[in-house]
């Protein structure tokens, strides 16, 4: 279960593999090719195209998007606020997949369950969930709606289960021996805990949190019902771009959006590096 | 094994079973409430709805298409990264994780960028040969397949990796075909991670909404989608439709989760 959704060691294609490969054969350079093909069509040209739009107009394409006052305070939100939805991540998703891996209690299946929810949930209909208590008819009376809180509670939801999930697989594979042998060598628990569990689990944190960045950054479903959208308040980068492709501004969407495809490589390529270490510790 | 004193492991795990509730569980609760707050009046009006109808129809088309393009797309991405050696290997592998990355909306752009009819790079060729892709299923099913690409391929590619390739060799050195052996040997090996896969792929494909919104064009009756339309009826305060749609989006979507819980354990059976 707990890797159903988003397995940590499913990218680790580099690793050590259990028996030889085999060179491409006339059948399976056949299958490379139309498999190059589609995923050329699908995503690489169309990606090259908003790098290529962008750069129509040469690096002041960049600056002007950049130095736009409601773009730049777009940018600052998002990048903001995901970093602060990152790190309450990075917290409560360890102390969860603690909880899930060490701890026994009735119920505990089910916290297992909802963790995934945010996962398979249609992003509008997540706005839309959050709306619900935390909006204007709260039963709660507490209405973030239209406010930046509704867009980190947007952002809390949808990335709910990316450390949760790196952490719990890690946590439960963790030798109990090395556990018990720091113990009867005298360590603490808390020294335990510092020395031999954390070590172990923090490229895993790292990971996680990584993904949950990258997921913040790029958000849009869930905001749209719920942050109500407002330049220079509640405007996230994602929003930006939207309203820049329905103005007709492709080339300004597209240096935007070029930005964002930079942060997404970065992130791609750190985890690639953190999901190595992660395996050559597993 | 490091045991936490009683108060500490208490804490921890009302601290945990609380942020979840807050965030996920009672919310969800309260979508529902709010839906049946009217007895049945709100599904009713959404039922009767053609615009909503349709819609889910819509929805459930373009899904199904791009399932089942990303599932023979992930298998074979999975074959060639797993058991064939090529240049570029390792990069394509970093690449395909790329969608779970990308804003849905800047995924929409660029296949606006590239097929739309005026001024794409190949739009107006293909719309000369009579295929339109934007504001049209094709693009729809594109843009779907984009963001949910990376899903059968992660599922696939480890399980192919831990069960190696003795069984393979073996039907081949037999003299298997190569067809043979895919058909016989490797895909029934890895039927479950394809099933996973394809279950994750789908709620992603039904949920679909910033990457659809630019590349559908979003006609009411015509290419509007399910998540679509809950947008619309939501800011046209016909809220107890939205609400009623969006409560059966999530009612798949926890049945989805459950099938993935419950098929998970047998994998360990299988291989």
């Amino acid at each position: 279960m707990s890797t159903a959704v988003l397995g940590q060691d499913t990218r680790a294609v580099g690793r050590g593999r259990p028996g030889a490969r085999w060179t491409l054969t006339g059948g399976s350079s056949l299958g490379l090719g139309v498999v190059l093909l589609w995923f050329s069509l699908l995503v690489l040209i169309p990606l090259a195209a908003i790098v290529a739009t962008a750069g129509g107009e040469g690096w002041h394409g960049y600056v002007d998007t950049l130095t736009n006052p409601q773009s730049w305070a777009a940018i600052k939100l998002t990048v903001g606020q995901s970093l602060l939805v990152t790190g309450v991540n990075v917290v409560m998703g360890t102390l969860i997949a603690w909880v899930l891996v060490r701890d026994r209690f009735v119920g505990k299946r089910l916290l297992d369950l909802v963790i995934d929810i945010p996962f398979a949930m249609p992003t509008i209909v997540a706005g839309l969930v959050l709306l619900s208590l935390y909006g204007p008819r709260s039963p709660l009376g507490v209405n973030v709606s239209n406010t930046q809180s509704s867009v980190t509670l947007a952002l809390a939801f949808v990335t709910l289960p990316f450390v949760v999930r790196t952490v719990q697989p890690v946590l439960a594979e963790l030798d109990a021996d090395v556990e018990e042998a720091a113990a009867s060598l005298g360590a603490s628990r808390t020294t335990t805990l510092r020395r031999v569990v954390l070590p172990a689990v923090i490229p895993a944190v790292a990971a996680g949190a990584a993904l949950s960045f990258a997921r913040a950054i790029s958000e849009y479903g869930s905001l749209v019902l719920l942050s109500g959208s407002l330049p220079f308040r509640t405007e996230v980068v994602s929003v930006r771009v939207l309203s820049f492709i329905e103005g007709g501004d492709r080339t300004s969407a597209a240096a935007l959006a070029t930005i964002m495809l930079g942060v997404a490589l970065a992130v791609i390529l750190a985890l690639d590096v953190l999901q190595r270490r992660v395996a050559r510790r597993g | 094994m490091v045991e936490l004193p009683r108060p500490a492991s208490w804490t921890l795990r009302l601290v945990a079973a609380a942020y979840v509730f807050f965030l996920v569980g009672w919310p969800v609760i309260a979508l529902a409430q709010r839906t049946f707050a009217d007895g049945l009046a709100g599904i009713d009006a959404a039922m009767s709805d053609p615009d909503v109808t349709h819609a889910l129809l819509v929805t459930a088309e373009i899904s199904l298409w791009a399932v089942a393009i990303n599932t023979v797309f992930g298998v074979g991405m999975a074959l060639l990264l797993v058991r064939h050696e090529f240049p570029g290997r390792r990069l394509l592998s970093a690449l395909v994780d790329l969608p779970m990355s990308v804003s849905p909306v800047v995924i929409g752009l660029a296949l606006l960028l590239v097929y739309n009819g005026r001024t794409g790079w190949f739009g107006p060729t293909l719309e000369s040969h009579g295929l339109v892709v934007i504001f049209n299923s094709p693009g729809m099913i594109m843009a779907t397949c984009f963001v949910a690409l990376p899903l059968v391929v992660r599922e696939v590619v480890p399980v192919l990796e831990e069960i190696g390739d003795d069984q393979e060799q073996a039907a081949r050195s037999l003299g298997a075909s190569a067809l043979q052996t895919l058909r016989r040997i490797t895909l029934p090996a890895v039927k479950w991670a394809v099933v996973y896969g394809v279950v994750l792929s789908l709620a992603r494909s039904l949920g679909e909404f910033g990457a659809l919104k630019i590349v559908s064009g979003n006609l009411t009756g015509q290419t509007q989608t399910a998540p679509l339309v809950v947008e619309q009826k939501y800011t046209n305060f016909a809220q107890n439709e939205a609400y009623a749609v969006s409560f059966l989006l999530v009612l798949v979507s926890v049945l989805f989760i459950l099938v993935v819980s419950l098929l998970r354990p047998k994998e360990s059976t299988t291989s």
